[in-house]
Protein backbone atom coordinates (compact mmCIF):
# COMPACT_ATOMS: atom_id res chain seq x y z
CA UNK A 1 0.00 0.00 0.00
CA UNK A 2 1.42 3.63 -0.80
CA UNK A 3 2.30 5.15 2.42
CA UNK A 4 0.23 8.74 1.78
CA UNK A 5 -3.61 8.99 2.82
CA UNK A 6 -5.65 8.70 -0.72
CA UNK A 7 -8.85 10.86 -1.01
CA UNK A 8 -12.15 10.27 -0.75
CA UNK A 9 -12.26 10.32 -4.70
CA UNK A 10 -9.01 8.80 -5.58
CA UNK A 11 -11.30 5.15 -3.94
CA UNK A 12 -14.12 6.66 -5.64
CA UNK A 13 -12.31 6.94 -9.10
CA UNK A 14 -10.41 3.82 -8.67
CA UNK A 15 -13.81 1.66 -8.14
CA UNK A 16 -15.43 3.40 -11.11
CA UNK A 17 -12.29 2.60 -13.10
CA UNK A 18 -12.86 -1.12 -11.84
CA UNK A 19 -15.04 -3.37 -13.93
CA UNK A 20 -18.78 -3.62 -12.27
CA UNK A 21 -18.03 -0.36 -10.09
CA UNK A 22 -19.13 2.25 -12.55
CA UNK A 23 -22.50 3.10 -11.41
CA UNK A 24 -21.35 3.76 -7.61
CA UNK A 25 -21.47 7.53 -7.73
CA UNK A 26 -25.46 7.72 -8.93
CA UNK A 27 -26.01 6.38 -5.07
CA UNK A 28 -28.59 8.92 -3.27
CA UNK A 29 -28.51 7.00 -0.05
CA UNK A 30 -32.40 6.37 0.04
CA UNK A 31 -31.76 2.75 1.13
CA UNK A 32 -33.95 1.05 -0.72
CA UNK A 33 -30.84 -1.75 -1.15
CA UNK A 34 -30.66 -2.34 2.37
CA UNK A 35 -34.80 -2.72 2.46
CA UNK A 36 -34.76 -5.32 -0.21
CA UNK A 37 -31.69 -7.26 1.24
CA UNK A 38 -32.20 -11.06 2.37
CA UNK A 39 -29.13 -10.60 4.36
CA UNK A 40 -29.64 -7.16 5.99
CA UNK A 41 -32.90 -8.71 7.09
CA UNK A 42 -30.66 -11.66 9.26
CA UNK A 43 -28.00 -9.68 10.38
CA UNK A 44 -26.49 -5.97 11.21
CA UNK A 45 -23.09 -7.47 10.03
CA UNK A 46 -24.48 -6.29 6.62
CA UNK A 47 -26.00 -3.35 4.71
CA UNK A 48 -25.61 -2.43 1.44
CA UNK A 49 -26.45 1.37 1.52
CA UNK A 50 -23.60 1.51 4.22
CA UNK A 51 -21.14 -0.05 2.18
CA UNK A 52 -21.49 2.10 -0.71
CA UNK A 53 -21.91 5.24 1.49
CA UNK A 54 -18.49 4.45 3.32
CA UNK A 55 -16.92 3.99 -0.12
CA UNK A 56 -17.71 6.86 -1.44
CA UNK A 57 -16.56 8.34 1.67
CA UNK A 58 -12.93 6.81 0.49
CA UNK A 59 -12.76 4.84 3.62
CA UNK A 60 -11.10 2.43 1.67
CA UNK A 61 -9.23 0.39 4.40
CA UNK A 62 -12.43 0.19 6.04
CA UNK A 63 -14.60 -1.17 3.32
CA UNK A 64 -11.91 -3.61 1.99
CA UNK A 65 -10.52 -5.16 5.38
CA UNK A 66 -13.97 -5.94 6.66
CA UNK A 67 -16.19 -9.06 5.80
CA UNK A 68 -19.05 -6.87 5.20
CA UNK A 69 -18.33 -6.95 1.69
CA UNK A 70 -18.38 -10.82 1.51
CA UNK A 71 -21.53 -10.89 3.19
CA UNK A 72 -23.31 -10.04 -0.59
CA UNK A 73 -25.15 -13.26 -1.30
CA UNK A 74 -25.43 -12.04 -4.88
CA UNK A 75 -28.96 -12.40 -5.56
CA UNK A 76 -29.47 -8.51 -6.83
CA UNK A 77 -32.77 -8.01 -5.69
CA UNK A 78 -31.17 -4.58 -4.77
CA UNK A 79 -29.58 -4.05 -8.19
CA UNK A 80 -33.25 -4.48 -9.52
CA UNK A 81 -34.92 -2.25 -7.27
CA UNK A 82 -32.31 0.72 -7.12
CA UNK A 83 -34.12 3.95 -8.47
CA UNK A 84 -30.94 5.52 -9.52
CA UNK A 85 -29.76 2.25 -10.99
CA UNK A 86 -26.61 1.68 -8.97
CA UNK A 87 -25.63 -1.72 -9.99
CA UNK A 88 -24.75 -2.39 -6.37
CA UNK A 89 -23.90 -6.36 -6.54
CA UNK A 90 -21.88 -5.71 -9.18
CA UNK A 91 -20.41 -2.48 -6.74
CA UNK A 92 -19.87 -5.44 -4.79
CA UNK A 93 -17.98 -7.93 -7.19
CA UNK A 94 -15.70 -4.34 -8.30
CA UNK A 95 -14.95 -4.31 -4.03
CA UNK A 96 -14.33 -7.80 -4.01
CA UNK A 97 -11.59 -7.92 -6.78
CA UNK A 98 -9.96 -4.84 -5.68
CA UNK A 99 -9.30 -6.66 -2.08
CA UNK A 100 -8.20 -9.74 -3.21
CA UNK A 101 -5.74 -7.84 -5.74
CA UNK A 102 -4.07 -6.70 -2.27
CA UNK A 103 -4.31 -10.21 -0.99
CA UNK A 104 -7.76 -9.70 1.47
CA UNK A 105 -8.81 -13.53 0.36
CA UNK A 106 -11.65 -15.31 2.62
CA UNK A 107 -10.26 -18.91 2.99
CA UNK A 108 -13.33 -20.21 0.89
CA UNK A 109 -12.15 -18.23 -1.92
CA UNK A 110 -9.09 -18.99 -1.98
CA UNK A 111 -10.38 -22.36 -2.46
CA UNK A 112 -12.70 -21.92 -4.96
CA UNK A 113 -9.69 -20.60 -6.85
CA UNK A 114 -7.27 -23.38 -6.04
CA UNK A 115 -10.06 -25.34 -7.87
CA UNK A 116 -10.69 -23.54 -11.01
CA UNK A 117 -6.77 -23.43 -11.51
CA UNK A 118 -6.16 -27.57 -10.76
CA UNK A 119 -9.85 -28.61 -12.69
CA UNK A 120 -11.34 -26.17 -14.16
CA UNK A 121 -14.52 -26.65 -12.34
CA UNK A 122 -15.58 -25.28 -8.84
CA UNK A 123 -16.92 -28.91 -7.99
CA UNK A 124 -14.08 -31.69 -8.23
CA UNK A 125 -16.03 -34.84 -9.52
CA UNK A 126 -15.82 -37.82 -7.36
CA UNK A 127 -14.73 -41.49 -8.40
CA UNK A 128 -18.10 -42.46 -6.83
CA UNK A 129 -20.36 -40.58 -8.92
CA UNK A 130 -18.41 -41.49 -12.41
CA UNK A 131 -19.23 -45.06 -11.52
CA UNK A 132 -22.60 -44.02 -10.76
CA UNK A 133 -23.04 -42.22 -14.02
CA UNK A 134 -22.64 -45.72 -15.68
CA UNK A 135 -25.26 -47.19 -13.81
CA UNK A 136 -27.90 -44.79 -14.14
CA UNK A 137 -27.19 -44.70 -17.83
CA UNK A 138 -25.71 -41.20 -17.85
CA UNK A 139 -23.16 -40.45 -21.15
CA UNK A 140 -19.67 -40.28 -19.98
CA UNK A 141 -18.71 -37.14 -19.24
CA UNK A 142 -17.08 -34.98 -21.65
CA UNK A 143 -13.13 -33.99 -21.13
CA UNK A 144 -13.16 -30.38 -19.34
CA UNK A 145 -11.38 -27.89 -20.95
CA UNK A 146 -8.25 -27.26 -17.91
CA UNK A 147 -6.03 -26.33 -20.12
CA UNK A 148 -8.09 -23.71 -22.05
CA UNK A 149 -9.41 -22.24 -18.85
CA UNK A 150 -5.22 -22.11 -17.76
CA UNK A 151 -4.27 -20.03 -20.14
CA UNK A 152 -7.17 -17.72 -20.13
CA UNK A 153 -5.78 -17.26 -16.10
CA UNK A 154 -2.64 -16.76 -17.07
CA UNK A 155 -3.98 -14.49 -20.08
CA UNK A 156 -5.86 -12.19 -17.33
CA UNK A 157 -3.55 -12.46 -14.44
CA UNK A 158 -5.94 -14.57 -12.18
CA UNK A 159 -3.36 -16.98 -11.61
CA UNK A 160 -1.06 -14.48 -10.15
CA UNK A 161 -3.21 -13.20 -8.19
CA UNK A 162 -2.13 -13.37 -4.00
CA UNK A 163 -4.44 -16.12 -3.44
CA UNK A 164 -2.16 -18.50 -1.25
CA UNK A 165 -2.73 -22.24 -2.61
CA UNK A 166 -3.02 -21.23 -5.93
CA UNK A 167 -0.11 -21.42 -8.88
CA UNK A 168 1.42 -18.18 -8.91
CA UNK A 169 1.40 -17.26 -5.27
CA UNK A 170 2.76 -14.44 -4.17
CA UNK A 171 2.00 -13.99 -0.58
CA UNK B 1 -35.45 -32.38 -34.08
CA UNK B 2 -34.72 -28.69 -31.83
CA UNK B 3 -30.94 -29.44 -30.56
CA UNK B 4 -29.18 -27.27 -27.58
CA UNK B 5 -25.72 -27.99 -26.58
CA UNK B 6 -26.34 -28.92 -22.88
CA UNK B 7 -24.05 -26.87 -20.36
CA UNK B 8 -23.77 -28.97 -17.61
CA UNK B 9 -21.86 -26.92 -15.35
CA UNK B 10 -19.67 -28.13 -12.38
CA UNK B 11 -22.36 -29.01 -9.35
CA UNK B 12 -25.03 -31.59 -11.38
CA UNK B 13 -22.66 -33.96 -12.49
CA UNK B 14 -20.83 -33.90 -9.27
CA UNK B 15 -23.32 -33.79 -6.97
CA UNK B 16 -27.02 -34.08 -8.03
CA UNK B 17 -27.06 -36.69 -10.44
CA UNK B 18 -31.13 -37.08 -10.13
CA UNK B 19 -31.53 -33.53 -11.53
CA UNK B 20 -29.29 -34.48 -15.10
CA UNK B 21 -31.22 -37.90 -15.13
CA UNK B 22 -34.77 -36.20 -15.06
CA UNK B 23 -33.65 -33.51 -17.21
CA UNK B 24 -31.91 -35.10 -19.85
CA UNK B 25 -34.95 -38.44 -19.76
CA UNK B 26 -37.85 -35.90 -19.90
CA UNK B 27 -36.32 -33.60 -22.77
CA UNK B 28 -35.61 -36.89 -25.12
CA UNK B 29 -39.40 -37.46 -23.98
CA UNK B 30 -40.57 -33.83 -25.32
CA UNK B 31 -38.56 -34.19 -28.22
CA UNK B 32 -35.44 -32.41 -27.96
CA UNK B 33 -31.82 -33.33 -28.47
CA UNK B 34 -29.46 -32.60 -25.96
CA UNK B 35 -25.70 -32.33 -27.15
CA UNK B 36 -22.74 -32.68 -24.98
CA UNK B 37 -19.53 -30.64 -25.50
CA UNK B 38 -15.96 -31.38 -25.47
CA UNK B 39 -13.57 -28.61 -23.51
CA UNK B 40 -16.29 -26.62 -21.88
CA UNK B 41 -15.44 -25.48 -18.28
CA UNK B 42 -16.95 -24.29 -15.27
CA UNK B 43 -18.94 -21.20 -16.29
CA UNK B 44 -17.41 -18.90 -14.01
CA UNK B 45 -20.35 -18.15 -11.53
CA UNK B 46 -19.85 -15.33 -8.05
CA UNK B 47 -17.58 -17.11 -6.17
CA UNK B 48 -15.30 -16.39 -9.54
CA UNK B 49 -16.62 -12.63 -10.77
CA UNK B 50 -16.03 -11.95 -6.84
CA UNK B 51 -12.44 -13.02 -7.58
CA UNK B 52 -11.94 -10.95 -10.99
CA UNK B 53 -15.67 -10.09 -12.90
CA UNK B 54 -13.03 -9.72 -16.25
CA UNK B 55 -11.89 -13.44 -16.17
CA UNK B 56 -15.03 -14.61 -15.21
CA UNK B 57 -16.38 -13.19 -18.73
CA UNK B 58 -13.65 -14.45 -20.84
CA UNK B 59 -14.38 -18.12 -19.45
CA UNK B 60 -17.95 -17.62 -19.72
CA UNK B 61 -17.33 -16.30 -23.34
CA UNK B 62 -14.88 -19.26 -24.20
CA UNK B 63 -17.75 -22.00 -23.30
CA UNK B 64 -19.86 -19.71 -25.27
CA UNK B 65 -17.54 -20.00 -28.49
CA UNK B 66 -17.91 -23.69 -27.82
CA UNK B 67 -21.61 -23.87 -29.17
CA UNK B 68 -20.69 -21.08 -31.43
CA UNK B 69 -18.67 -23.38 -33.34
CA UNK B 70 -21.11 -26.34 -33.01
CA UNK B 71 -23.45 -24.08 -33.88
CA UNK B 72 -26.16 -24.58 -31.21
CA UNK B 73 -27.63 -22.21 -28.33
CA UNK B 74 -26.90 -23.33 -25.44
CA UNK B 75 -29.23 -24.23 -22.58
CA UNK B 76 -28.61 -24.58 -18.72
CA UNK B 77 -30.04 -26.65 -16.03
CA UNK B 78 -28.34 -24.59 -13.17
CA UNK B 79 -29.53 -21.07 -13.02
CA UNK B 80 -26.39 -19.67 -11.92
CA UNK B 81 -25.16 -21.36 -14.98
CA UNK B 82 -27.82 -19.68 -16.98
CA UNK B 83 -26.65 -16.31 -15.65
CA UNK B 84 -22.95 -16.40 -15.76
CA UNK B 85 -23.47 -16.62 -19.93
CA UNK B 86 -26.71 -15.16 -20.53
CA UNK B 87 -24.97 -12.19 -18.79
CA UNK B 88 -21.87 -12.38 -20.38
CA UNK B 89 -23.39 -12.85 -23.95
CA UNK B 90 -25.77 -10.30 -23.60
CA UNK B 91 -23.36 -7.86 -22.44
CA UNK B 92 -20.43 -9.06 -25.24
CA UNK B 93 -23.25 -8.78 -28.28
CA UNK B 94 -23.74 -4.70 -27.32
CA UNK B 95 -20.46 -3.58 -25.40
CA UNK B 96 -18.03 -3.27 -27.85
CA UNK B 97 -14.98 -2.05 -26.13
CA UNK B 98 -15.56 -4.97 -23.69
CA UNK B 99 -15.86 -7.87 -26.37
CA UNK B 100 -12.65 -6.82 -28.29
CA UNK B 101 -10.58 -7.25 -24.56
CA UNK B 102 -12.60 -10.35 -24.48
CA UNK B 103 -11.67 -11.50 -27.44
CA UNK B 104 -7.92 -10.08 -27.14
CA UNK B 105 -7.33 -13.13 -24.79
CA UNK B 106 -9.43 -15.07 -26.42
CA UNK B 107 -7.48 -15.14 -29.66
CA UNK B 108 -4.71 -16.92 -27.91
CA UNK B 109 -6.52 -20.03 -27.62
CA UNK B 110 -7.50 -19.54 -31.40
CA UNK B 111 -11.45 -18.51 -30.29
CA UNK B 112 -13.40 -15.62 -30.95
CA UNK B 113 -16.72 -14.53 -29.32
CA UNK B 114 -19.17 -13.88 -32.25
CA UNK B 115 -22.41 -13.33 -30.87
CA UNK B 116 -23.83 -15.50 -32.71
CA UNK B 117 -25.71 -17.77 -30.55
CA UNK B 118 -28.16 -17.54 -27.53
CA UNK B 119 -28.31 -18.93 -24.02
CA UNK B 120 -31.31 -20.03 -23.04
CA UNK B 121 -32.76 -21.82 -19.90
CA UNK B 122 -34.30 -25.16 -19.74
CA UNK B 123 -37.58 -23.59 -18.88
CA UNK B 124 -37.18 -21.49 -22.00
CA UNK B 125 -36.83 -24.49 -24.24
CA UNK B 126 -40.15 -25.85 -22.49
CA UNK B 127 -41.98 -22.82 -23.18
CA UNK B 128 -40.84 -21.45 -26.51
CA UNK B 129 -39.95 -24.69 -28.06
CA UNK B 130 -41.66 -27.95 -26.62
CA UNK B 131 -44.69 -25.19 -26.47
CA UNK B 132 -47.35 -25.55 -23.29
CA UNK B 133 -50.16 -26.89 -25.48
CA UNK B 134 -47.82 -30.05 -26.40
CA UNK B 135 -46.15 -30.16 -22.68
CA UNK B 136 -50.06 -30.43 -21.42
CA UNK B 137 -50.65 -33.19 -24.20
CA UNK B 138 -47.51 -34.84 -22.99
CA UNK B 139 -48.23 -35.39 -19.64
CA UNK B 140 -50.02 -38.45 -18.57
CA UNK B 141 -49.56 -38.44 -14.53
CA UNK B 142 -51.18 -34.97 -14.02
CA UNK B 143 -49.67 -33.67 -10.66
CA UNK B 144 -53.39 -33.38 -9.34
CA UNK B 145 -53.71 -31.92 -5.57
CA UNK B 146 -49.84 -31.04 -5.33
CA UNK B 147 -49.07 -27.81 -3.97
CA UNK B 148 -45.67 -26.60 -5.10
CA UNK B 149 -44.07 -23.93 -3.93
CA UNK B 150 -41.97 -22.90 -6.97
CA UNK B 151 -38.41 -21.62 -6.49
CA UNK B 152 -36.57 -20.44 -9.11
CA UNK B 153 -33.44 -18.86 -7.82
CA UNK B 154 -32.24 -15.42 -8.09
CA UNK B 155 -30.17 -15.93 -11.40
CA UNK B 156 -33.26 -16.81 -13.56
CA UNK B 157 -34.52 -13.30 -12.77
CA UNK B 158 -32.24 -11.36 -12.09
CA UNK B 159 -30.03 -8.99 -13.18
CA UNK B 160 -33.77 -9.20 -15.43
CA UNK B 161 -31.29 -6.11 -17.63
CA UNK B 162 -29.72 -8.68 -18.79
CA UNK B 163 -31.09 -11.83 -18.59
CA UNK B 164 -34.95 -10.92 -19.74
CA UNK B 165 -36.05 -13.95 -18.75
CA UNK B 166 -39.49 -12.55 -17.48
CA UNK B 167 -40.95 -10.02 -15.18
CA UNK B 168 -38.55 -9.64 -12.00
CA UNK B 169 -41.06 -8.53 -9.96
CA UNK B 170 -44.45 -10.37 -10.92
CA UNK B 171 -42.75 -13.55 -12.66
CA UNK B 172 -45.32 -16.29 -14.06
CA UNK B 173 -43.27 -18.50 -16.45
CA UNK B 174 -41.93 -21.17 -13.81
CA UNK B 175 -45.56 -20.78 -11.97
CA UNK B 176 -47.54 -21.53 -15.59
CA UNK B 177 -45.01 -24.46 -16.36
CA UNK B 178 -45.72 -25.85 -12.70
CA UNK B 179 -49.47 -25.53 -13.69
CA UNK B 180 -49.20 -27.37 -16.80
CA UNK B 181 -48.20 -30.26 -14.90
CA UNK B 182 -51.85 -30.43 -13.47
CA UNK B 183 -50.09 -28.94 -9.82
CA UNK B 184 -50.71 -26.01 -8.17
CA UNK B 185 -48.41 -23.70 -7.63
CA UNK B 186 -49.37 -21.55 -4.21
CA UNK B 187 -47.91 -18.18 -3.43
CA UNK B 188 -45.94 -17.98 -0.03
CA UNK B 189 -44.24 -15.17 1.46
CA UNK B 190 -41.00 -14.32 0.00
CA UNK B 191 -41.19 -16.28 -2.89
CA UNK B 192 -38.81 -14.52 -4.66
CA UNK B 193 -36.05 -13.70 -1.95
CA UNK B 194 -32.87 -15.50 -2.05
CA UNK B 195 -32.07 -18.76 -0.64
CA UNK B 196 -28.76 -17.62 1.06
CA UNK B 197 -26.87 -20.54 -0.64
CA UNK B 198 -24.08 -18.09 -1.75
CA UNK B 199 -23.14 -17.36 1.88
CA UNK B 200 -22.57 -20.96 2.55
CA UNK B 201 -18.90 -21.47 3.20
CA UNK B 202 -18.33 -17.80 4.04
CA UNK B 203 -21.13 -17.17 6.77
CA UNK B 204 -22.72 -20.27 7.42
CA UNK B 205 -24.94 -19.15 9.86
CA UNK B 206 -26.35 -16.07 7.78
CA UNK B 207 -26.67 -18.54 4.66
CA UNK B 208 -29.03 -21.31 7.31
CA UNK B 209 -31.16 -18.31 8.90
CA UNK B 210 -32.01 -17.46 5.10
CA UNK B 211 -32.98 -20.77 4.49
CA UNK B 212 -34.87 -21.52 7.33
CA UNK B 213 -36.37 -18.56 6.52
CA UNK B 214 -37.63 -20.01 3.36
CA UNK B 215 -38.93 -23.01 4.46
CA UNK B 216 -40.79 -22.11 6.93
CA UNK B 217 -42.43 -19.50 4.92
CA UNK B 218 -43.14 -22.54 2.36
CA UNK B 219 -44.56 -24.95 4.91
CA UNK B 220 -46.72 -21.85 5.93
CA UNK B 221 -48.36 -22.08 2.79
CA UNK B 222 -49.31 -25.16 2.68
CA UNK B 223 -46.99 -26.34 0.46
CA UNK B 224 -46.21 -30.15 -0.37
CA UNK B 225 -42.58 -29.38 -1.58
CA UNK B 226 -40.60 -26.60 -2.91
CA UNK B 227 -39.84 -26.92 -6.80
CA UNK B 228 -36.41 -25.58 -7.71
CA UNK B 229 -34.23 -24.89 -10.77
CA UNK B 230 -30.94 -24.58 -9.25
CA UNK B 231 -28.82 -27.04 -7.82
CA UNK B 232 -27.48 -24.33 -4.90
CA UNK B 233 -30.54 -23.91 -4.05
CA UNK B 234 -31.69 -27.78 -3.90
CA UNK B 235 -28.35 -28.24 -1.75
CA UNK B 236 -28.82 -25.01 0.04
CA UNK B 237 -32.63 -26.04 1.11
CA UNK B 238 -32.18 -29.93 0.90
CA UNK B 239 -29.33 -30.80 3.37
CA UNK B 240 -30.27 -27.04 4.76
CA UNK B 241 -33.03 -29.17 6.44
CA UNK B 242 -30.52 -31.36 8.20
CA UNK B 243 -28.17 -28.33 9.63
CA UNK B 244 -31.94 -26.82 10.47
CA UNK B 245 -32.48 -29.92 12.71
CA UNK B 246 -29.34 -29.82 14.53
CA UNK B 247 -28.83 -26.48 14.62
CA UNK B 248 -32.16 -25.26 15.50
CA UNK B 249 -33.46 -28.17 16.62
CA UNK B 250 -36.43 -27.88 14.35
CA UNK B 251 -38.05 -30.45 11.06
CA UNK B 252 -39.50 -29.02 8.47
CA UNK B 253 -39.72 -32.74 6.35
CA UNK B 254 -40.24 -30.28 3.33
CA UNK B 255 -39.20 -32.16 0.23
CA UNK B 256 -37.41 -30.67 -2.30
CA UNK B 257 -37.83 -31.22 -5.69
CA UNK B 258 -36.03 -30.04 -9.06
CA UNK B 259 -38.73 -28.87 -11.08
CA UNK B 260 -37.50 -31.36 -14.13
CA UNK B 261 -38.19 -34.35 -11.45
CA UNK B 262 -41.89 -33.13 -11.23
CA UNK B 263 -41.60 -32.83 -15.39
CA UNK B 264 -40.49 -36.41 -15.54
CA UNK B 265 -42.78 -38.28 -13.26
CA UNK B 266 -45.53 -36.23 -14.73
CA UNK B 267 -44.26 -37.51 -18.33
CA UNK B 268 -44.88 -40.95 -16.86
CA UNK B 269 -41.05 -42.06 -16.70
CA UNK B 270 -40.77 -44.42 -14.28
CA UNK B 271 -39.41 -43.05 -10.34
CA UNK B 272 -37.06 -45.98 -10.35
CA UNK B 273 -34.95 -44.57 -12.91
CA UNK B 274 -34.65 -41.34 -11.36
CA UNK B 275 -31.47 -41.50 -8.49
CA UNK B 276 -34.25 -40.08 -6.14
CA UNK B 277 -31.68 -41.67 -3.32
CA UNK B 278 -30.26 -38.51 -3.97
CA UNK B 279 -32.40 -36.46 -1.99
CA UNK B 280 -31.91 -35.81 2.25
CA UNK B 281 -35.61 -35.00 2.18
CA UNK B 282 -37.11 -38.42 1.41
CA UNK B 283 -40.35 -37.42 -1.34
CA UNK B 284 -42.50 -40.38 -0.69
CA UNK B 285 -45.29 -37.95 0.83
CA UNK B 286 -44.99 -36.54 -2.52
CA UNK B 287 -44.86 -39.67 -4.72
CA UNK B 288 -48.09 -40.95 -2.40
CA UNK B 289 -49.74 -38.32 -2.95
CA UNK B 290 -49.20 -37.78 -6.99
CA UNK B 291 -50.25 -41.61 -6.66
CA UNK B 292 -46.37 -43.22 -7.17
CA UNK B 293 -44.88 -45.50 -4.90
CA UNK B 294 -41.44 -46.14 -4.86
CA UNK B 295 -40.71 -50.40 -3.88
Amino acid sequence: MAAQERTSSDFTVEIKQTLGGESITRCYQCGTCASSCPVAKMTDRYNPREVIRLALLGQRENVLGSDTIWLCASCYQCQERCPQEVEIADVIYALRNIAIREGKVPKIYAEFAATLTRDGRLVSMSKFLEKKRIEYGLPPLKPTGVEAIRKILSATGFDKLPISGMKGEST
Amino acid sequence: MTSYALFLGCTIPARQPHYELSARKAMAKLGVELVDLEGVTCCAPPPVQSIDLETSLIVAAYNICLAEEADLNIVTLCTGCFESLAVANNILKENVMLRTRVNGVLSCLGKEFKGKKEVRHYLQVLLNDVGLNYLRRSVVKPLKSLRVAAFSGCHLLRPSKLLRFDDPERPRIFDTLIEALGAESVWYRNKLKCCGGLLRGYADDVALAIARDKIVNAAHAGADCIATLCPFCFLTLDLGQVLIKSTYKEEYDMPIIHYTELLSLSLGIDPKELALEFHKVKIDKVLDKIGLNLP
